[in-house]
């Protein structure tokens, strides 16, 4: 390898940029992110002619303003890493629009390639564009290519590669903004250029221009490296602002985006662009539209694949999750084998076992839903669905495209809140992404799904069809009323700006897809995986630690020896010989010392450190109407929600109960003295809407912070009571019990 | 000719931008995306709830709410 060179991808979203991204790299890519934001940091490397190139693919972005992260990640990165060239990748059949973004680049002066995307299909709209043409007014090499197939791949990294090799200076663009803005540009730069205010950064006509388009960052780092000069720029830029307003009633924002299109029209028009035919003829994308955004038929066929993305993400992973379970399974019988009983073999299968079983059990789910995402999001129909949907979602202060998380995570009952909360992604609203991602859990996900059928069976047992349905009902009303409430506290601001393209419909490339779909679930395996295995242990040894005392242990001993003892030696014999059928004398007995075991495993869970908190906490939980038994299980919850039935079985002395079958801890809820009708509907509401699984904070913390991970702990935790408690204290007072 | 909100545009019709009245995020995002004065527009659909709407501009389609079409003023036939 003679050299290296840095090459940075940038565009519109939609303008193919990733397929030529993977085109390039193929596999040889790397995903992570920028450091604090979900923003996909994507790197690949490639050679060409003997050339190492790194080549970073920067988010799609319409224009460079501080608006979005994604804005702000594309114009630092070009600013602190100064890339050798920039591939800038336009669509040929959005030529004039995309060019919007092109002229931002040319103005900050970055070493430019402009990659002329699918020219197939403007070719077959008819629209004919001539590339040494738009390359000799522009003053940059432009380059047909077809991303898909990989046409004209070779001749952009030539020409990539011999900009590279000059490693000239930035050349800034000036573009005419009109003879005021161009007078306040020039007025700006005088005083720019005498005190060399930004000057290592950014280009001074650049910097005029920021300041005139009132960019927040760029006033901001003003402000902070030199406030005099800073104050003297913002004072010219008001003079000139109420000048413009007052005259032609727009901020220079309006007048500077004005003339930037006004510039690439007087490019096109020099014969850059012909048309052969009518451009408002219907083409294929807007047929297709007619019929799947149509008033009736739209919403009908959008819950048709809604739900397909459901089913295929949720049943047609069931077989590689059991395959997965399965093979923990056998791993965990084979330590029970080989390691002799303790706390080492506890450890082992309950902490570890059992935590990389958890971890790598969503694997298939994500790795499904994202593969479905990814099919949608690549067609353009995800578009379409959020269109659809906004209207309804808005009024809660979400977006449209909030509904797929929703879905996802439950909201057709069984889902699961893990690729939920990844699949919130594909929003980029700030805050609307962030409501979607703290009310996504309460839906009733999968391992709800069990503990609710055990409480409604046992409490509910003539209407459970019903029961069940009003509760799937009675999760989407909460989420969706706390997304608003979120909205209008912690999330409070005005909605982000929707104003959003609908792609053309695409078919997706088999590679592309998969690609997409193997980054995220690499990206959950990488980041969680090891926060998930740690908290297993950690909640591992709460239920297990500190273990009872030694006279404990010795008086259940003595127990058993007592019982053992009024049986004759023989049957004592029979039973550990453990040879299958027992007589029933045998039976008795090992009924009896299984009872014991369970009053002990009872005892020991209530000595340990979560017993402790359960009962600590007994005070403050009866106002819902739980004990410490049920207090135990929610804690166990934390763990995976499946885990409450376990928890509570033993908790009853029941051992382990069986989620399949738990009808035997339903009778004995039915029976206990401190559950009734209205107990139940407490602990349902509550188990719905408290904290969510821990795999499912550490997504949280992942797509948003450690912050918001524990904010969601303790917000779900507290809404989730203050509801139970209403409930428990209306039905008692009501004698609904 | 007359000038009226983007809004009150009937499905297939067309015209031209005249002006985008908002500043900030949301008029830097109106114009990025190619909404500017002299923009020629045709309403492509509304959603089934009848919002957002979805317009044809410069061989795209793009799509906002009628709050924010509000702000927008199109000269039609």
């Amino acid at each position: 390898m003679t050299s290296q060179s840095i090459i940075a991808l940038a565009g519109n979203p939609n303008a193919g940029k990733t397929t030529l991204f993977n085109q390039l790299t193929g596999a040889r890519q790397h995903v992570s992110n920028y450091p604090g934001i979900t923003v996909d940091h994507k790197e690949g490397h490639l050679e060409h002619k003997g050339t190492g190139v790194i080549i970073t693919d920067l988010p799609g972005t319409y224009s460079m303003t501080a608006y979005s992260v994604e804005e702000l990640v594309a114009r630092d990165y070009l600013i602190s890493h100064r890339p050798d060239t920039v591939i800038n990748i336009v669509d040929a059949s959005n030529l004039e629009r995309n060019l919007y973004l092109t002229c931002q680049f040319l103005e900050l002066g970055v070493p430019l390639v402009i990659a002329l995307n699918m020219i197939d299909v403007a070719r077959d709209r008819g629209i004919e564009i001539k590339a040494e043409k738009l390359s000799e007014l522009l003053g940059v090499p432009v380059v047909p290519i077809i991303a898909r197939s990989g046409f004209g791949k070779e001749q952009l990294l030539d020409e990539a590669l011999a900009i590279a090799s000059q490693r000239r200076q930035w050349h800034p663009r000036d573009i005419s903004y009109g003879d005021d803005l161009d007078a306040a540009i020039a007025d700006l730069m005088t005083t720019i250029e005498s005190s060399s205010f930004l000057d290592k950064e950014y280009p001074p006509r650049y910097t005029a221009i920021k300041y005139l388009e009132n960019d927040e960052q760029i006033l901001q780092k003003g402000r902070d490296t030199d406030l005099t000069t800073a104050t003297r720029l913002e004072n010219i830029v008001n003079k000139v602002c109420e000048h413009t307003v007052k005259t032609l009633d727009v901020y220079p924002e309006a007048i500077i985006a004005d003339h930037r299109y006004g510039f690439i029209k007087s490019i096109l028009r020099q014969g850059v662009v012909t048309h052969k035919f009518d451009t408002d003829r219907l083409y294929t994308s807007d047929r297709i539209d007619k019929v799947l955004t149509n008033r009736l038929v739209g919403p009908v066929i959008m819950l048709a694949v809604l739900f397909g993305v459901y089913q295929f993400t949720f049943a047609w992973s069931e077989l590689p999750v059991a395959w997965l379970e399965n093979f923990f399974g056998w791993l965990s019988t084979r330590v029970d084998g080989i390691l002799p009983d303790g706390q080492l073999k506890s450890l082992v299968i309950s902490g570890i076992i059992d935590g990389v079983g958890g971890v790598l059990g969503f694997v298939p789910l994500i790795m499904f839903m994202f593969f479905s995402i990814a099919i949608l999001e690549d067609t353009g129909y995800l578009a379409r669905v959020a269109y659809m949907m906004d209207r309804v979602f808005r009024t809660f202060g979400l977006h449209g495209s909030s509904v797929m998380p929703f879905i996802v995570s439950g909201g057709i009952a069984g889902g699961c809140a893990v690729p939920g909360v990844m699949a919130t992604r594909t929003l980029r609203s700030p805050k609307e992404r962030m409501a979607t991602l703290l009310t996504v859990p309460f839906m009733n996900c999968g391992a709800k799904m069990p503990v609710l059928a055990l409480l409604i069976g046992a409490f509910f047992s003539e209407n459970k069809a019903r029961y069940m349905f009003l509760f799937t009902m009675l999760a989407w009303i909460v989420a969706l009323l706390a997304a608003k409430l979120l909205r209008s506290t912690v999330l409070r601001g005005a909605p982000t700006p929707f104003v959003m393209e609908l792609p053309p419909y695409r078919f997706p490339t088999v590679r592309g897809l998969l690609i997409h779909t193997w980054e995220r679930t690499w990206q959950y395996i990488k980041k969680a995986g090891t926060v998930i295995l740690g908290i297993s242990v950690l909640l591992w040894a709460m239920m297990t630690f500190p273990q009872l005392p030694a006279e404990r242990l010795a008086g259940f001993d003595r127990e058993r020896q007592t019982v053992t003892a009024g049986y004759p030696a023989t049957v004592v014999a029979e039973l550990e010989q453990d040879a299958g059928e027992l007589s029933s004398r045998a039976a008795e007995l090992a009924g009896q010392l299984t009872a014991i075991g369970r009053r002990q495993s009872e005892e020991a869970l209530r000595h340990s450190a979560a017993g402790r908190i359960g009962t600590a906490i007994e005070s403050v939980s009866h106002l819902a109407g739980f004990d410490w038994r049920t207090n135990i299980a929610l804690l166990g919850g934390f763990a995976a929600k499946e885990v409450i039935i376990s928890t509570l079985g033993t908790a009853y002395s029941m051992g382990d109960v069986d989620i399949e079958a738990a009808d035997s801890l339903g009778d004995r809820l039915r029976k206990a003295e401190n559950w009734n009708r209205v107990v139940a509907v407490a602990a349902l509401v509550f188990i719905m809407f408290y904290a969510p699984c821990f795999v499912t904070v550490v997504c949280i913390a992942r797509e948003a912070s450690w912050r918001w991970a524990f904010f969601s702990m303790g917000f779900n935790t507290v809404f989730a009571f203050v509801l139970a408690v209403a409930v428990f204290q209306v039905g008692t007072f009501l004698g609904l019990g | 000719m007359q000038t009226i909100l983007l809004r009150q545009m009937q499905k297939g019709q067309s015209g031209t931008i005249q002006a985008v009245k908002v500043g900030g995020e949301l008029g830097r995002r109106i114009r990025e995306m190619g909404l500017i004065p002299g923009t020629q527009i045709t309403i492509h659909g509304r959603a089934p709830l009848n919002d957002p709407v979805a317009i044809r501009v410069m061989n795209g389609t793009l799509t906002l709410r009628n709050s924010e079409a509000d702000y927008i003023q199109v000269e039609v036939e």
